[in-house]
C-alpha cells in the first residue's frame, strides 16, 4: 500500500487550502522555471522513462503521446488540450483536482506545453463540473496575477496561456477527436483517425490530448524524478493511480493508491469492505462502465493494474471501480448501461446509432425475463456486429458490459427467462426456428 | 417536447450583464475561431434568461443572435444547442432537479432520491415542470461524482449522498427560496471516507476548504 508520503495528490479531500499560498506550501510552482530549463527532450525522455501511462483509460505512454509532436518551429501554433470531461459511469477522480489541486494541473499544463512546444493549452470540463470549473478560474486568475502565466509564464522564458472550455452534457465529448470538435463549436461528433490530433487537431493544428490526472502527474513526476515514480507498482504498470469506489462498499472514496495492489485489499482498507462482508460480494466493474465486469472468484485475487486486469478479460479503464454486492439485480445494472450508451451515442455511425438503441431494448426484455434462451446468443453476435465497426470505441464500450454479463452470468439470464416463462406461462419452446433472425422490437 | 410547443419571444438581446462575459468569452479563442464561442454564449444566454424570467432556457431568438456575433449560420448554433443535453430550449422551472439514474447512483438509492422529488413536487415523470413553476425534473446520465451517490444536482450545484427524506428536505428548503449548502449530505468532507479520511493523516495543519 501506498504510504502518505509518496502521494502526489495530498490535498485531495481539500483538507487544505485549494488556493495559490495553500499550493505553494505544498509544494506546486517550486522551482518551475528549473525544471523547463531542463529542455524539451530531457523532459519527454524523463516522462518516457516514469513509466507513466495515460489515466483517462486507455493507458498509453504519456511521454510517447508527448514525443510525437512535431519537433522545431512549423508554420502553425501547438496545442495541448487537457482532457476534464470525466463521464464515464463510476468514474470521480478528476473532479477532485479541479477543485482541490487545481495549481498542480496548471503548472504541470504549463511543463507540458512547454515540452510540445505549445503556447496555448485548453482545458475541457464537463458542463456539470460548474463549481469545479470556477475553482479551477479562480486559480488561473491567482497564476496570471503572480505572473506564473502568461507572457514568460513562471520566469521561464516561455509565454503560455491557459482557456477553460466547459462542455454541456455530452459524454461523447470524452473521446479526443468528439472533444476537438466540440472545443472548435461544433457537435461532438468523432472524426476519423488518421490523421491523428498531433499532425492535425484543434484547428487544424498539431494537439495532443491527455486526461487531467495524466498531466497534473507531470509535476511531481519531474520534480521528484522518473526513478520514484516507476519504483511504485510494478513494471509496465508503474507509479500511483487515482481510484474511487462506489456502490455497495462501506465507505465509498476517492483515493490515491499503487498500482498493482490487490483489488480485494483495496475494497476492504479504503471501501471499508463490502456492505455485508466479503462474501456478500456478486462482481465488481473495475474501471468504469466500459469494462467488463469481474465475478467474486477473480475479484480474490486480481491486481488493480493494466495487465493484470487486462489477463482477466477487463481493463483497468479509469480505475474506478463499481462494487456490487449480492441483493443487485445484476441485469438491471448493465441494462442501465445499456440506456446510458443509446443516450450518448452522437448518432453518426449506423452500428453504434442503430445497435445501443437495441441492445437497450433486448436488455430491457432480458431485465424481465421476456425473451428467448437463444436471443442471449444472439445479443451476444449483435454486440460481436457493433465492437470494431464505428469510428471511436463508444460502440465498443456498449458492447462489452454486455458481453462480460453474458460471460460470467449466462446462468442468471437464463433462470430469468424460465422464471418469466413459469410465471406468465409463455411457451417453452422456442419461438422463432434457428437460423431466422429475429427483429428489434 | 417540440420546441415550436412554446411561446418563442420575438427578440432578443443580451443584457449589460452578459455583454463583459461574452467579451471574456471571445478572448479565450483565435480571432478567426470565435466560431468556438457557440457553446459559451449559449450558456449566456441561458444564464440571462434565468436572470430575466426565472426560467433558464435559450429562446431560437438568442440563438439567432448568437449566429450573428459569431458571423455563422444560424443553423450552426441550433444543431449545437440541440447535441449538447444541458441547453433547455424550452422553459423551465425555477429550479431544474437533474437526478443522476446511472448504476453507481441507483446502486446506492437514486429510486428513492427520484421518488422523493415526485412525493415533494408534485411531478409525475422526468422532464415534467411542476403546477406552481418552481420545479423541473430531468433524469440525467452519470455526473461524476460517484463516491458520493446518489446526486442531485440543482442547477449547477451537486447535492451528494443524499436519501429520501434529506432529498425531500432539499426540496422543501429550495421552496421557502433557501439555498442549502452543496455537497455531501452526511458527515463527510467531500469524497473522503464516511467517518474521516484513513490516508493523508500526517500533515493535517491547513484547515478544511470544502466547495468554497
Amino acid at each position: 500500500m501506498l504510504s502518505d508520503k509518496d502521494r502526489m495528490f495530498t490535498n485531495l479531500y481539500g483538507q487544505h487550502d485549494w488556493r495559490l499560498a495553500g499550493a505553494r506550501a505544498r509544494g506546486d510552482w517550486d522551482g518551475t522555471a528549473e525544471i523547463i530549463a531542463k529542455g524539451r527532450d530531457a523532459i519527454v525522455s524523463e516522462m518516457k522513462a516514469s513509466g507513466l501511462r495515460g489515466r483517462g483509460g486507455a493507458g498509453f505512454p504519456t511521454g510517447v503521446k508527448w514525443s510525437f509532436m512535431p519537433k522545431g518551429d512549423g508554420p502553425l501554433p501547438h496545442y495541448l488540450v487537457i482532457n476534464g470531461d470525466e463521464s464515464e459511469p463510476g468514474t470521480c477522480k478528476d473532479r477532485e483536482i479541479l477543485r482541490h489541486e487545481p495549481h498542480k494541473l496548471i503548472e504541470s499544463a504549463l511543463i507540458a506545453s512547454f515540452a510540445m512546444g505549445a503556447h496555448a493549452a485548453y482545458i475541457y470540463i464537463r458542463g456539470e463540473f460548474y463549481n469545479e470549473a470556477r475553482h479551477l478560474q479562480y486559480a488561473i486568475d491567482e497564476a496570471y496575477e503572480a505572473g506564473l502565466i502568461g507572457r514568460n509564464a513562471a520566469g521561464s522564458g516561455w509565454d503560455f496561456d491557459f482557456y477553460i472550455h466547459r462542455g454541456a452534457g455530452a459524454y461523447i465529448c470524452g473521446e479526443e477527436t468528439a472533444l476537438i470538435e466540440s472545443l472548435e463549436g461544433k457537435k461532438g461528433q468523432p472524426r476519423m483517425k488518421p490523421p491523428f490530433p498531433a499532425g492535425c487537431g484543434l484547428y487544424g493544428c498539431p494537439t495532443t490530448v491527455n486526461n487531467v490526472e495524466s498531466i497534473a502527474s507531470a509535476s511531481t513526476i519531474l520534480r521528484r524524478g522518473a526513478a520514484w515514480f516507476s519504483g511504485l507498482g510494478r513494471p509496465n504498470n508503474a507509479g500511483t493511480k487515482l481510484m474511487a469506489i462506489s456502490g455497495h462498499v462501506n465507505t465509498p472514496c476517492v483515493f490515491e493508491e499503487e498500482l498493482g495492489v490487490p483489488l480485494r485489499d483495496i475494497i476492504e482498507i479504503h471501501g471499508g469492505g463490502v456492505r455485508g462482508g466479503w462474501d456478500n460480494l456478486l462482481a465488481v466493474i473495475p474501471g468504469g462502465c466500459s469494462v467488463p465486469l469481474l465475478p467474486k472468484s477473480v475479484c480474490e485475487t486480481v491486481l488493480m493494474d493494466y495487465d493484470s486486469l487486462r489477463e482477466n478479460k477487463t481493463s483497468l479503464g479509469t480505475a474506478c471501480m463499481i462494487v456490487m454486492d449480492k441483493s443487485t439485480d445484476i441485469i438491471q445494472a448493465i441494462a442501465r448501461f445499456s440506456q446510458f450508451y443509446k443516450h450518448e451515442s452522437c448518432g453518426q455511425c449506423t452500428p453504434c446509432r442503430e445497435g445501443t438503441g437495441w441492445l437497450m431494448r433486448v436488455m430491457k426484455r432480458m431485465v424481465e425475463g421476456r425473451a428467448e434462451i437463444e436471443e442471449i446468443d444472439m445479443l451476444e453476435q449483435v454486440t460481436r456486429q457493433i465492437e470494431g465497426h464505428t469510428i471511436c470505441a463508444l460502440g465498443d464500450a456498449a458492447a462489452w458490459p454486455v458481453q462480460g454479463l453474458i460471460r460470467h452470468f449466462r446462468p442468471v439470464m437464463e433462470q430469468r427467462i424460465r422464471d418469466y416463462k413459469a410465471r406468465l406461462g409463455g411457451a417453452g419452446t422456442v419461438q422463432v426456428p434457428h437460423g431466422v433472425p429475429v427483429a428489434a422490437e | 417536447m417540440s420546441v415550436s410547443d412554446h411561446v418563442q419571444p420575438e427578440s432578443f438581446a443580451f443584457d449589460a450583464q452578459s455583454e463583459p462575459e461574452i467579451a471574456k468569452a471571445l478572448a479565450r479563442y483565435p480571432e478567426e475561431r470565435k466560431a468556438s464561442a457557440v457553446m459559451p454564449l449559449l450558456y449566456i444566454a441561458q444564464d440571462q434568461m434565468g436572470r430575466q424570467t426565472g426560467s433558464a432556457w435559450i429562446p431560437t431568438a438568442a440563438m439567432d443572435e448568437i449566429a450573428r456575433r459569431l458571423e455563422i449560420a444560424p443553423v450552426r448554433v441550433y444543431e449545437v444547442a440541440s447535441f449538447y443535453f444541458m441547453y433547455n430550449r424550452s422553459p423551465i422551472g425555477k429550479y431544474h432537479l437533474q437526478v443522476c439514474t446511472t448504476t453507481s447512483c441507483w446502486l446506492r438509492g437514486s429510486d428513492d432520491v427520484v421518488a422523493a422529488c415526485r412525493r415533494a413536487t408534485g411531478i409525475s415523470h422526468f422532464g415534467e415542470t411542476s403546477e406552481d413553476g418552481l420545479f423541473t425534473m430531468t433524469e440525467v446520465e452519470c455526473l461524476g461524482a460517484c463516491s458520493n451517490a446518489p446526486i442531485l444536482q440543482v442547477d449547477n450545484d451537486f447535492y451528494e449522498d443524499l436519501d429520501g427524506p434529506r432529498t425531500e428536505a432539499l426540496i422543501e428548503a429550495l421552496r421557502r427560496g433557501e439555498r442549502p449548502e452543496p455537497g455531501p449530505t452526511v458527515d463527510r468532507l467531500c469524497s473522503a471516507p464516511e467517518g474521516g479520511r484513513r490516508v493523508l493523516l500526517d500533515e493535517d495543519t491547513g484547515q478544511s476548504q470544502g466547495q468554497g
